[in-house]
């Protein structure tokens, strides 16, 4: 008969003690558990994000964590716009109107305009050219895919994407039309219509929670251009008018050639999502050395700052995920020490009844160090029964609760997500039931044979 | 088989006295022979099974158990001598009660550093009348039937010498007759020397050799 056997028997006989230590262990190691996982995801949630075909973000001055958690992460609020004359320095010559090379083109792959304020049910709409999903990867060489429908066209203004977990949550498909309010979810809703023309496949990015409407239609939407300076005023009321909101027209956008894009002094954006490329000639492609090329102007300026969402991402998970990931930590492995001293409670508390049993066992030739073994054994077995049902029950947690914190946060979190810290779990519960099985365990090798076995059973 | 010389025990009382349990010279038992032992309450009758046991060590003088002094050994030395030499009956049984009536049997074997040999339990078992009860806990036995595992217990390990402390003291009148054949039928039948404890005269007028504990320690 095995060690093990005795010290499980042993745990039998004391089925309820032993059933609700193992339990408050169970309760910590899920805590932990679920602490790992979450923090693991959020770890990959935003380093992805971070990473979302794009470099470099470029916005207004301000604070750099706030561009990027608004700009890529959908979260915050914006900065104040910048120019879109400033936007159109990132843009060759072909791609501008007036023909001219952009000051910082030389060094840009791509550039994505992006402006913000406006909201679907509380979802951020986000206007944007076609390029986001065009040009713009969800992960370096991988494209971004459709789940049905496909992209908005260039020309159609009041064509959309949404992201996956949009469909999921608002139930909206293909052709669905939509109006988004103003500033805010409870805002002024505006009048005109847009279309989803798409549904992205879940990328378990920020992109899962956005809604994507053509810029030339978001600037079409009441209250989205620039006022005129004085001089061009009379210039561009025409074209003010020409823009629409005429508010008691059909806003049935399905045929809307009618709209003329918004005049380009009326323009701002919000944020430019920008992919570097090293300058012509230089061998190999290194988007670092466009990117070095680009911030140090722009930063200089007094109009906008350009930032690596990766540094500041890795910025604020050192300085706030981090120590917040390590207090949640220390605090639900807390648990798992108070249940591993339950454990010590339980098993010491029996010694008095046990001793005499320990005592036969002795004296059936079962050295001190066997007996010390078979309690640690004990204190073992209950403790990696609890952290093995605790571990489940950290996943099962995390189902139970994934769909409500992907709903509320855009965080895709699954039950069969691990995090690599979850391999320490076990080995660690092991050595900390050894630590606290330490003390019945040398009460066990102290007994008193002889003593003990005169008393009654 | 068992041969005791000079050997003196004494306890230290609470006050810081020396209490003086044995002092026994000389006492052989050969191997196969069976001895009652008998003495009044208190005097030393326990100590003494503990003491040829290796459960206590003696303050001085030699245990030879089949040429092996266990008084030199070490504990763990006589931890593992008494598993593989000595069977123990109890006066109480000590059954471990989370354990089924085989596993009782087996745990015997256990210890003694070799493999537990199942076969050989549930034939000890069979052997004490005890087939149906294999998977029974001592919780469902009776007193009788709890005796007799305790018994099948000390046979396990084929020891050489088997202690019995008023091993029919706690079972009723009508099963002590049992008992008593049980370990000498058993204990004849493989030649192993028994050394039993008792008080009650109609089980000790059984043995050949009888020996009071007063006529040889000199305590």
């Amino acid at each position: 008969m095995s060690l093990f056997k005795i010290a499980w028997r042993s745990i039998q006989q004391r089925s309820l003690a032993s059933s609700l230590t193992a339990f408050s262990m169970a309760l910590g190691v899920m805590l932990v558990c679920a602490v790992l996982i979450v923090s693991h995801v959020l770890d990959n949630y935003f380093l992805s994000g971070a990473g979302l075909g794009y470099n470099l973000v470029v916005g207004k001055k301000g604070s750099s964590m706030q561009l990027v958690f608004n700009t890529v992460y959908y979260l915050d609020r914006p900065i104040e716009n910048i120019p879109w004359s400033f936007y159109k320095e990132f843009l060759p010559a072909d791609q501008r109107s007036d023909k001219q090379e952009g000051m910082y083109s030389r060094w840009v792959e791509h550039a994505v305009p992006v402006n913000m304020g406006d909201y679907l049910e509380g979802f951020r709409v986000i206007g944007t050219t076609p390029d986001m999903f065009g040009k713009l990867e969800q992960q370096p060489g991988k494209k971004f895919e459709f789940a049905a429908g496909e992209n908005f066209k260039k020309d159609d203004y009041f064509g959309a994407v949404i992201g996956y977990g949009v469909y999921e949550e608002l139930g909206k498909e293909v052709n669905d039309q939509f109006t988004p309010t103003h500033s805010a979810p409870d805002g002024h809703v505006h009048d005109d219509k847009f279309t989803i023309r798409g549904v992205l496949k879940r990328t378990g990015t920020p992109i899962d929670r956005g809604v994507f409407v053509n810029i030339e239609g978001f600037y079409l939407l009441d209250g989205h251009a620039m006022e005129a300076p004085a001089e061009e005023a009379n210039a561009t009321d025409e074209h003010a008018q020409k823009k629409g909101h005429d508010h008691a027209h059909d806003h049935d956008h399905e045929h809307h050639h009618h709209h003329e894009p918004l005049a380009e002094n009326l323009r701002e954006v919000t944020a430019v999502l920008v992919l570097t490329k090293s300058p012509p000639g230089d061998l190999p492609s290194m988007p670092e050395l466009g990117a070095q090329s680009i911030m140090g102007p722009i930063n200089k300026g007094n109009i906008a700052q350009a930032v690596e969402p990766i540094r500041v991402i890795h910025s604020f998970m050192g300085t706030f995920l981090n120590p917040l990931r390590i207090v949640l930590l220390v605090l639900t492995t807390l648990v798992v020490v108070i249940s591993a001293v339950s454990i010590l409670v339980s098993i010491y508390n029996s010694m008095s009844e046990r001793r005499h049993e320990i005592a036969v066992m002795r004296a059936l030739g079962a050295s001190r160090g066997t007996v010390m073994l078979i309690m640690l054994l004990e204190s073992i077995l209950l403790a990696v029964a609890g952290g093995i049902a605790g571990w489940l029950l950290g996943h099962g947690l995390i189902l139970a609760l994934g769909p409500w914190i992907t709903s509320r946060a855009g965080v895709v979190l699954s039950p069969f997500q691990f995090a690599p810290a979850e391999l320490w779990l076990i080995p660690g519960i092991i050595g900390l039931a050894s630590l606290v099985g330490y003390l019945p365990a040398w009460s066990a090798y102290r007994t008193d044979v002889a003593r003990s076995l005169s008393a009654s059973p | 088989m068992l041969h005791l010389k000079n050997i003196k025990k004494s306890f230290v009382e609470p006050g810081g006295g020396v209490l003086p349990i044995l002092n026994i010279p000389e006492f052989h038992l050969e191997a196969g022979e069976q001895v009652a032992l008998i003495g009044r309450s208190g005097s030393g009758k326990t100590t003494l099974l503990h003491t040829i046991a290796g459960i206590s060590r003696a303050d001085s003088g030699e245990v030879k158990i089949d040429g092996t002094d266990i008084a030199r050994l070490s504990e763990a030395g006589r931890d593992r001598f008494r598993a593989e030499k000595i069977g123990y009956v109890y006066q109480t049984f000590n059954l471990l009660s989370g354990f089924s009536a085989l596993e009782n049997v087996i745990l015997g074997m256990t210890f003694a550093g070799g493999r537990s040999d199942p076969a050989r339990a549930r034939q000890l078992l069979d052997r004490v009348g005890l087939s149906a009860r294999y998977s029974h806990k001592p919780g469902m036995l009776s007193v009788g039937e709890q005796q007799r595992v305790a018994v099948a217990r000390a046979l396990a390990n084929r020891p050489k010498l088997i202690l019995a402390d008023e091993p029919t003291a706690n079972v009723d009148s009508k099963h002590q007759q049992q008992v008593i054949d049980l370990i000498r039928e058993n204990c004849r039948q493989e030649n192993i020397a028994l050394f039993l404890v008792t008080h009650a005269n109609e089980v000790a007028s059984q043995f050949e050799r009888v020996e009071n504990l007063e006529s040889f320690n000199r305590n």
